[in-house]
């Protein structure tokens, strides 16, 4: 166990000094890797690395996520300055006024409540909706199919800009039935699959998906990319992890940056494997995630996920939770992961725990409690509730602190089982033939009462 | 007087052959009234009948006689006489009229029970049963007469044997409901919980139109040895039961259902407030022995599950996860349970341990071969039997009809109202 964790940190140290990448030996400068790794395990998140990876709406909503959750004023400051400039850049009147008030002039007076600029966007927008309306009435006089649909798709981008999330999905589903090339059902469901994400609404996500996946001919692998991602999203607000794992494995390389309205390819890596070590079980893991060559590019954007896995599927369980709970503080700050860390940790947890228990016909539980890290008591109470869940076969000797494993005598269980079902059916039928004389007596009461 | 000695004769006279009897039994149910209006006089008359011989004339007799107010002195007398009648009497000839035999025996329960001494009336009755019952798979209304007996005496094991034999043929489904009801509560006196369970389950899922204090009282119970035996309680009772039952049962019964929620929570200080809170409840429906007993069974069902995940445990482990004050409060629960054959354990004093085994029970040996063998053939007459029942209603006329309105018209010919084709 030493031995291990004494290899795995001069590897690291080697990586951050060398400024060489993974395994692959691909050349990566420092800064470059910088800022594709701005979750590096100990350290507190770099927030303007994390912020270059998205962009749009979502960019805003992660760093007042962050700015909401995080218990460093330092990093809540600077996710508010950086949401303030991203918000300036845009037409958001709704979430400025909402960072401004966060803000509460703590930043000085550039980051205070610019009410001109305020109105001049909200008088821009009332010109501009009225204009969007008298063309699409006009379009929609001339019944000009291609035009109907434009005029509904600029009103859609015009509501998204402006945060009306409700009415930006309504227009962009109201192009549906102008839609006459695949390329244009494509785009529809792409819009409102991002509307849907930003909303929170993950049933929308689904069906838009499927039926984006059902026009096969205009899909191009970085859309493919995309809806492989969104889908795999939708899982994971639903709690579906396995499903949300092979989702994300299945996302390609050429997804690169053309999402980064939604996610980014750092987040695929952490949220796939994640799920996958969650979820999965060895030979799934091997076949689908270790071996997965797609995949591997990904997981070299976050190399300590890719750590984990490994040492997970090598048995080291103690550098590979080591990890987890260097990665956990961050993790929380990730607006789709932070309700769902704690079960994740918990699975893989267990899931290391019955691994390692499998092999073994007795365990010294002194021992095992190193290898986790845990006290022995804990470890007691783990196992038994895993035991009572029957997820270990075993029985803990708790005077001698070992774990031995059991294995049901099958013949006597079958016994046991078929006299029971004897019984079973004999209450059953006895009940049944009483029931019937019951029934039959009171069907003839009624009869003669009839007659 | 003339008319009632006539009588006398001429039971005395037609009480040989069976022809006789039936001509006689006309004469006295014309008679009956007659013998009703002069019910005070008839005793001596008794005397002048042998009662195993002239059973059904003495029977008619008896039923007049005893049908007026009795005082607690003529109830010894009556007593004595009934039982000597049940006794000797001839089965065949009572059997021509069992409402007034069902009746003597009932005025003769009610006497035991003025008396104050049921314990006189258990065997009498199991006498009058037998004699009455046209197999033992009849049900009369004399059994729960009969529980009840053994209940208020406390002769339990009387009651064993009426328990044991399967009941199919019912007379009126109250019968029913009472014999179940009581039955049960005799099982649950034994502690053959396992026994009480299925006869309350029967009052609870029988067919019934309307909602009967029988089967509410049951259901309380059933609710309570299903604590006890299995360790949880029924959520919903099986879809055979009828609707009525389903809808209201469990609003009558809401102490009882909130206990089973505070059991399934598995917090031992939890269900004794709540036990100590609705205490004149429970013992207004006189259950509260069952309760307690229900209460301490969740120790059991603790100690139980921890031999599920442990193979050595400390007393104090056990004390601390079953919720019980001491080690030695644990040492006792553990020890009981050995003994009742409840969990297979051993106890180390030196160390203060707990060792648990494993059922030692290895299905080799002849006794439990002819075990299994014994239920299969049991399960297989039953299965015939259930068979036979199924022919013989699907050769039944109104069945037929039915279904065969019922059935799907694809054809001019289908829509005759008896089915020519039936097709099964």
């Amino acid at each position: 166990m030493d031995g291990i964790e004494g290899a795995s940190n001069p590897m690291m140290e080697e990586m951050q000094a060398n400024g060489t990448g993974g395994v692959d030996g691909s050349p990566l400068t420092s800064t470059s890797r910088r800022k594709n790794r701005p979750i590096v395990s100990g350290e507190p998140l770099d927030i303007e690395a994390y912020a270059g990876l998205y962009t749009g709406r979502t960019k805003i909503k992660r760093l007042m996520f962050i700015a909401n959750h995080c218990d460093n004023p330092g990093m809540q400051l600077e996710a508010l300055r950086m949401a303030y400039d991203e918000i300036k850049r845009g037409e958001n009147t709704h979430l400025y006024r909402e960072v401004v008030q966060k803000i509460d002039g703590r930043l000085g007076p550039n980051y205070a409540m610019d009410a001109a600029w305020c109105s001049t966007i909200e008088r821009k927008a009332e010109q501009r909706k009225e204009k969007l309306e008298s063309e699409l009435n006009a379009y929609r006089t001339n019944l000009i199919k291609e035009s109907i649909r434009m005029g509904y798709n600029d009103f859609g981008d015009f509501y998204y800009a402006h945060g009306a999330l409700g009415d930006a999905f309504k227009s962009y589903v109201r192009t549906r039935d102008y839609c006459t090339t695949s390329k244009h059902i494509i785009q529809m469901c792409l819009n409102a699959i991002l509307v849907s994400i930003e909303m929170v609404q993950f049933s929308n996500v689904t069906s838009y998906v499927s039926k984006a996946e059902q026009t096969p001919e205009a899909l191009d692998p970085p859309t493919v990319a995309k809806l492989c991602c969104a889908a795999g999203l939708a899982h994971l607000e639903a709690k579906k992890y396995k499903l949300a794992a092979r989702k994300f494995l299945e996302v390609g390389p050429e997804l690169g940056n053309s999402y980064s309205e939604v996610i980014a390819p750092q987040d695929v890596a952490t949220y796939g494997g994640l799920c996958a070590l969650a979820s999965f079980d060895r030979t799934e893991l091997k076949n689908k995630v270790i071996d997965n060559i797609n995949f591997r590019d990904f997981l070299e954007l976050v190399p300590e996920v890719r750590e984990l896995i490994n040492d997970f599927y090598s048995s080291h369980y103690a550098s590979c939770l080591e990890y987890l709970g260097n990665l956990k503080s961050n993790l929380m700050l990730d607006i789709h992961l932070y309700d769902l860390v704690e079960t994740l940790y918990d699975q893989i947890r267990n899931k290391a725990l019955i691994q390692y228990t499998l092999p073994f016909v007795s365990v010294d539980m002194r021992m095992m409690a190193d290898a986790f890290k845990t006290s022995v008591v804990g470890l007691e109470k783990e196992l038994e509730a895993l035991i009572t869940d029957n997820q270990i076969q075993a029985r803990i000797d708790s005077h001698n602190k070992i774990l031995y494993a059991r294995h049901a005598d099958q013949r006597n269980a079958t016994f046991q089982r078929v006299l029971q079902t004897g019984n079973e059916f004999d209450q059953e039928v006895r009940a049944m033939l009483l029931r019937s004389s019951l029934l039959k007596y009171d069907y003839n009461i009624r009869a003669l009462r009839k007659h | 007087m003339n008319s009632v000695e006539g009588l006398v004769n001429q039971i005395q006279g037609l009480s040989t052959t069976a022809s006789d009897v039936l001509s006689l039994q006309n004469l006295l149910k014309q008679a009956d009234d007659s013998l009703h209006a002069e019910s005070t006089r008839l005793l001596p008359f008794l005397d002048q009948l042998d009662p195993s011989k002239h059973s059904l004339g003495y029977l008619y007799f008896l039923e007049a006689c005893t049908a007026g107010p009795v005082t607690k002195e003529q109830a010894g007398s009556y007593v004595l006489m009934i039982a000597r009648f049940i006794t000797s009497c001839i089965a065949e000839q009572i059997r021509l009229a069992p409402d007034k035999f069902i009746t003597v025996c009932k005025r003769f329960k009610d006497q035991v029970l003025l008396l104050e001494e049921p314990l006189r009336g258990v065997a009498p009755m199991l006498t009058a049963i037998r004699k009455l019952q046209s197999s033992s798979e009849h049900l009369t209304a004399l059994h729960p007469e009969f529980l009840l007996l053994c209940l208020l005496s406390r002769c339990y094991k009387a009651g064993l044997s009426i328990l044991e034999e399967d009941v199919f043929e019912v007379d009126q489904p109250r019968d029913l409901f009472l014999f179940c009801y009581y039955g049960g509560m005799i099982s649950i006196g034994k502690k053959w919980f396992r026994k009480a369970l299925e006869l309350l389950h029967n009052v609870v899922t029988a067919p019934m139109s309307t909602v009967n204090a029988i089967a509410v009282e049951a259901f309380k119970k059933y609710i309570l040895v299903s604590l006890i035996h299995h360790g949880q309680s029924p959520t919903n009772l099986p879809k055979y039961a009828s609707s009525v039952a389903q809808r209201n049962l469990k609003n009558l019964c809401q102490p009882y259902i909130e206990l089973a929620n505070s059991y399934s929570n598995g917090k031992i200080a939890d269900i004794e407030t709540y036990v100590e809170a609705n205490k004149d409840k429970f013992e207004s429906d006189n259950n509260l022995g069952l309760v307690k007993q229900a209460v301490s069974s969740m120790y059991k069902r603790n100690i139980q599950r921890l031999t599920q995940t442990y193979l050595t445990l400390s007393l104090q482990d056990i004390a601390n996860r079953v919720q019980l004050n001491s080690p030695k409060e644990a040492e006792m629960h553990v020890l009981q349970m050995i003994k009742d054959g409840e969990i297979y354990a051993t106890i180390n004093q030196k160390d203060g341990m707990v060792r648990f085994l494993e059922d030692p029970e290895q299905y080799k040996t002849c006794e439990m071969i002819e075990h299994i063998d014994s239920s299969i053939q049991r399960l297989m007459t039953l299965s015939k039997k259930l068979n036979g029942l199924d022919e013989l209603m699907s050769c039944d006329p109104l069945y037929l009809l039915k279904a065969g309105r019922e059935r799907q018209r694809f054809d001019f010919d289908d829509f005759d109202n008896v089915p020519q084709r039936f097709n099964i």
